[in-house]
């Protein structure tokens, strides 16, 4: 008796779940699975799929005379789910090509089906390098920045600047310490000196006694090898202490929403490496302005890749008058990209975007002038400086 | 004289200062913890819940009213607790009777309900609150630079744990609460309201989480996780002072922080466990907890 | 209950005939998993009334220990299996030795902070590969006879694997040392003055527990090919709470609905309302708690026996 309710239940809501849509072929079919209601949620989430949207009705909304669909998921920084989201959509969808949001575990997964179901997979979101090296497979280009781009940009720009000698606070875990071990690599390789680094177990409630240790070392440079609220809550203890008037704060990854959250106050001096910034340009202003008008905030540089990307496919997909994912990938690997978010950038065998990458300093109360003029250019990195060579690890492209 | 164990003596007193800063943080959660456990039998899953929304609650009121953060050190905490009363009457009376875990279970829920909430609404990043002028700054100890707000983080809470522990342990108000626990029929029968003083002591708890997170507001950024990670560390220190001992959740909140602190220089990567291991070396040695009673 | 073995053939033949109607293989492993490791916490809650919060320890923990003899050692699926098995019972042992010293409450919050501890080790721990997890772990052959590559083959793996888990929890709750269980869970006092030594019995039914919960994440690892700080953290735990509590705490299908109710909501709930997710989730442990405690089982039997009683006078 209840049992057969309970089975008819079950039968219902899995033949509900897995109808899906019928795959269609008048279609082409954008996917975008990315945090939507985590703790990366503002760096790219709903509003990335926004921008996908724009980028598409800025195509004209069809191509080869199909219509444009933008599909989006939530992976709630699980891999499970994402990769799972992935596979549902190639099967079922007709899912032509897909965007991968923030967290780098979720990507590799999400890697893995790229390379099953040869649908081209776009990391827009994860800094994880290992995407274009040991994780690289034919459809994946790794898009926006990588650990690699951010440490050369950052650490460059400083040990130039006079300062040699670093001391990490790094996120105990595998995109800390390689953050860190780019970043040591570039200070050696310029003549600088690392004293040291102390591992910082993630999501810690307090970080000054961290900060402590620092400070005792005597380096001229605190290198942040963290991320999100641990970055944010690290620089503003760096600050109540006083540490920031001894040593020169360095962000080897913020996004323009942690400076906002911030507050200059907090963030001033402080170097990082971004791969676009709305002030950049008159295209990037127009970019940004129309972003700040629905979301009353600024772009992050995921969001305009995540636009970027978006046109770059189907220019690809125009450009080979077809969808098949082995043609589009040769023409994308061809191809240069012009757009607001990079000039001249292309993609190299390994998958990686090559572009330029810009040295910011964040600017102090004082310098800026209007909402969300934070900062102040210091250097622009060409895209071979800042991915450097390829490795050899990813077997498409050999050293 | 300046090395203790390979140590410099100024680190070590630097790392005992700041260990106070966060034991003051978790006696105060554990104590509010405790209130509501040792006299109402609730686990309060919700606490780091209420503490994350003491924390807007100020912010909150800084940006929208202009309220500044001496008056929110009062009016944050007595309007979480107001949420907290309508919980316990709306929700929590409910279960009195029932298993405790059903009241475990229910405030979990209200917890996911919360922080998910707040998360939609406020987004994942958070926002900075400033540091009260009159706190800016800090005085040099010789050994370390201390920020005049650590300083009195570590004063108020202090304040705060001793004066609920002398009004539940030492006053008649806090003589009939413990009653209440003891035996809440016949307390009644002598003609006090036991529903409302069940309500004033969850309120009351739930206040003191609210005013953790109000004192926590200038030190760390104000978004929708950051109770969530907090409770299960405050957890621990409630089982190891034992539960339900008010004294017990001040004294082992203090001691724990600095020892954490201590960790954080010897054996930085275990400053996140080493909470849990004292945990399970309680459990072994002493079940009932530090400072409980079987 | 004559309907009962009919009712289960039929469940049987339905997951059988899976892969034909077009369902999809890799959901229904995930649901599998899911169902077999509430199934798993259900003897702990439902019939030991140990309410542990930290189960995804042994789920995640088995998991890791499993992709990683996969992975970085070459082992086969089978015995990586049982070695992650092992590892989750050994786990069960220590974690449930210390957490059944209190009970209720305190036991509830002693396993939430030692799985936290599990969590933390894994984090950093250099063979889990850290926030990225481990990725690419292969299915390989079972005991060097099935190739698991295909969907469908190991679909039916783990279906195999779900029902000698469900078979064994019933018949372990139908034996006498379930009965010894059920009489602690309903008297523990009582249970004592007959003589049992408690402690015994409540550690045993934790270590079976860990261990089938063990036994769902080695499986899941290998159905993903991924193992990931998801499979380990607090979240999952509190998942499988949900899953155990809305199916029917103590009812023997109750969690393998509650499992397929959230898995199924997980997926494509976060389509419809976005980032509401969490709240909604939370929304459904307070309804759970304060309307049906039974859970949807539960309260149907509740309903059928009611309407049964009613029913009968009046036929006459």
């Amino acid at each position: 008796m209840k049992l057969r309710m309970v089975i008819l239940a079950t039968a219902a809501a899995l033949a509900a779940a897995s109808g899906g849509r019928a795959l269609a072929a008048d279609e082409v079919v954008i996917g975008d699975i990315d945090d939507m209601s985590g703790v990366y949620a503002d760096v790219m989430g709903a509003a990335g799929v926004e921008v996908v949207r724009w980028a598409v009705a800025d195509f004209g909304g069809t191509v080869l005379g199909k219509k444009i669909t933008v599909l989006s998921a939530d992976h709630q920084n699980k891999p499970d789910i994402g990769a799972a989201k992935f596979r549902e959509w190639a099967d079922q969808s007709g899912l032509n090509m897909l965007l991968g949001g923030s967290n780098t575990g979720v990507n590799i997964a999400m890697a893995k089906v790229a390379a099953a179901k040869k649908v081209p997979l776009f990391n827009i979101g994860p800094g994880g390098a290992s995407l274009t090296n040991e994780d690289c497979t034919a459809y994946s280009v790794h898009y926006t920045y990588d650990t690699v781009a951010l440490a050369n940009g950052t650490a460059t720009a400083i040990v130039n600047a006079g300062g040699k000698s670093w001391f990490y606070l790094t996120a105990d875990y595998a995109f800390g310490t390689q953050l860190q071990a780019a970043a040591s690599k570039v200070v050696e390789g310029h003549g600088g000196k690392n004293l040291g680094a102390v591992r910082v177990p993630l999501g810690a409630a307090d970080f000054s006694s961290f900060l402590l240790q620092a400070q005792a070392s005597g380096a001229q440079v605190l290198g942040l090898a963290n991320a999100g609220t641990d970055f944010s809550n690290s620089l503003k203890a760096a600050n109540e202490f006083g540490i920031t008037k001894t040593m020169k704060p360095a962000a080897l990854l913020a996004f323009i929403t942690d400076i906002n959250s911030l507050g200059l106050p907090a963030a001033q001096g402080l170097y990082l490496t971004t791969a676009w910034y709305w002030d950049l340009s008159p295209e990037t202003r127009a970019f940004g302005k129309r972003f700040f008008a629905k979301f009353n905030r600024e772009p992050t540089m995921d969001q305009a890749g995540a636009y970027s990307a978006t046109l770059t496919y189907l220019k690809a997909v125009k450009a080979v008058g077809s969808t098949d994912p082995d043609k589009v990938m040769a023409e994308l690997k061809k191809a240069k990209i012009n757009d607001m978010f990079t000039k001249g950038g292309y993609i190299r065998a390994d998958g990686a975007m090559i572009h330029d990458m810009y040295v910011m300093q964040v600017k102090t109360p004082k310098e800026s002038k209007y909402p969300w003029d934070y900062y102040r250019l210091v250097k622009k990195m060409s895209g071979e400086e800042a991915f450097g060579p390829i490795t050899g690890l990813c077997p498409l492209a050999p050293k | 004289m300046s090395d203790v164990f390979g140590i410099p003596v100024a680190v070590i007193l630097g790392q005992l200062m700041l260990g106070l800063v966060n034991g003051s943080f978790y006696a105060l959660l554990s104590l509010g913890l405790a209130v509501i456990f040792g006299l109402m039998g609730v686990v309060n899953f919700a606490h780091g819940a209420f503490y994350t929304l003491g924390a807007f609650a100020a912010l909150l009121g800084l940006q929208l009213l202009g309220i500044n953060y001496w008056v929110a050190l009062v009016a944050a905490p007595l309007a979480v607790g107001l949420v907290g009363i309508v919980v316990e009457r709306l929700l929590l009376r409910r279960l009195y009777r029932l298993d405790p875990l059903y009241g475990l279970l229910l405030t979990f829920g209200l917890a996911l309900i919360a922080e998910g909430s707040l998360h939609q609404v406020f987004g994942a990043t958070g926002e900075s609150y400033p540091v009260p002028a009159a706190l800016a700054g800090g005085v040099n100890l010789g050994f370390m630079f201390l920020p005049l707000y650590r300083a009195w983080v570590i004063a108020a809470s202090v304040v705060v744990c001793f004066s609920t522990w002398f009004v539940i342990e030492r006053t008649r108000l806090g003589a009939t609460l413990r009653a209440a626990t003891e035996n809440a029929s016949l307390l009644q029968a002598f003609g006090v309201n036991v529903p409302l003083l069940m309500s004033v002591t969850y309120g009351g708890g739930v206040a003191l989480a609210a005013l953790a997170g109000v004192l926590a507001a200038p030190v760390v950024l104000v978004n929708s996780h950051m109770g969530s990670s907090l409770v299960i560390v405050v957890f621990a220190v409630v089982v190891i002072g034992g539960m339900g001992s008010i004294l017990g959740a001040i004294v082992s909140g203090l001691a724990l922080g600095i020892i954490e602190g201590f960790t954080k220089v010897i054996y930085p990567e275990a400053s996140n466990i080493v909470v849990f291991v004292i945990m399970a070396l309680v459990l072994i040695l002493r079940p009932a907890g530090l400072f409980g009673r079987e | 209950m004559r309907a009962q073995p009919v009712l289960y053939s039929l469940a049987v033949l339905f997951a059988l005939a899976v892969p034909l109607l077009g369902i999809y293989p890799v959901f229904m492993m995930q649901l599998l998993c899911f169902a077999m490791f509430a199934c798993a916490y259900n003897l702990l809650l439902g019939f030991g009334r140990m309410l542990s919060f930290g189960h995804a320890a042994f789920f995640g923990f088995a998991a890791y220990a499993t992709g990683w003899l996969v992975s970085a050692h070459g082992w086969g699926p089978g015995f990586a299996i049982l070695a992650g098995v092992a590892a989750a019972a050994l786990l069960g042992l220590v974690i449930g030795a210390l957490a059944i010293r209190r009970q209720g409450i305190y036991f509830a919050m002693i396993t939430l902070a030692l799985a936290q501890l599990v969590y933390f080790v894994c984090l950093e721990a250099p063979f889990t590969g850290g926030e990225n997890g481990l990725q690419g772990i292969p299915r390989g052959t079972l005991f060097w006879l099935l190739p698991l590559h295909s969907d469908v083959v190991m679909y039916y793996v783990v279906l195999a694997t779900f029902v000698a888990v469900f078979a064994l929890i019933r018949r372990v709750v139908h034996s006498p040392f379930g009965q010894v269980l059920k009489a602690i869970r309903d008297n523990e006092p009582r249970a004592i003055s007959l003589g049992y030594e408690i402690n015994r019995y409540k550690l045993l039914a934790f270590v079976l527990s860990a261990t089938l919960a063990g036994l769902a994440g080695s499986l899941k690892a290998l159905v993903f090919g991924f193992v990931t700080l998801a499979d380990v953290q607090q979240s999952t735990s509190g998942d499988v709470v949900l899953m155990t509590l809305l199916g029917g705490t103590g009812t023997f299908f109750g969690p393998v609905l509650g499992a397929g109710i959230v898995v199924t909501l997980q997926q494509y709930l976060s389509d419809v309302v976005g980032g509401w997710v969490t709240a909604i989730i939370g929304a459904t442990f307070v309804a759970c708690v304060l309307a049906f405690r039974r859970g949807i089982v539960g309260e149907l039997t509740l309903l059928a026996s009611r309407a049964r009683r009613t029913l009968r006078p009046a036929r006459g």
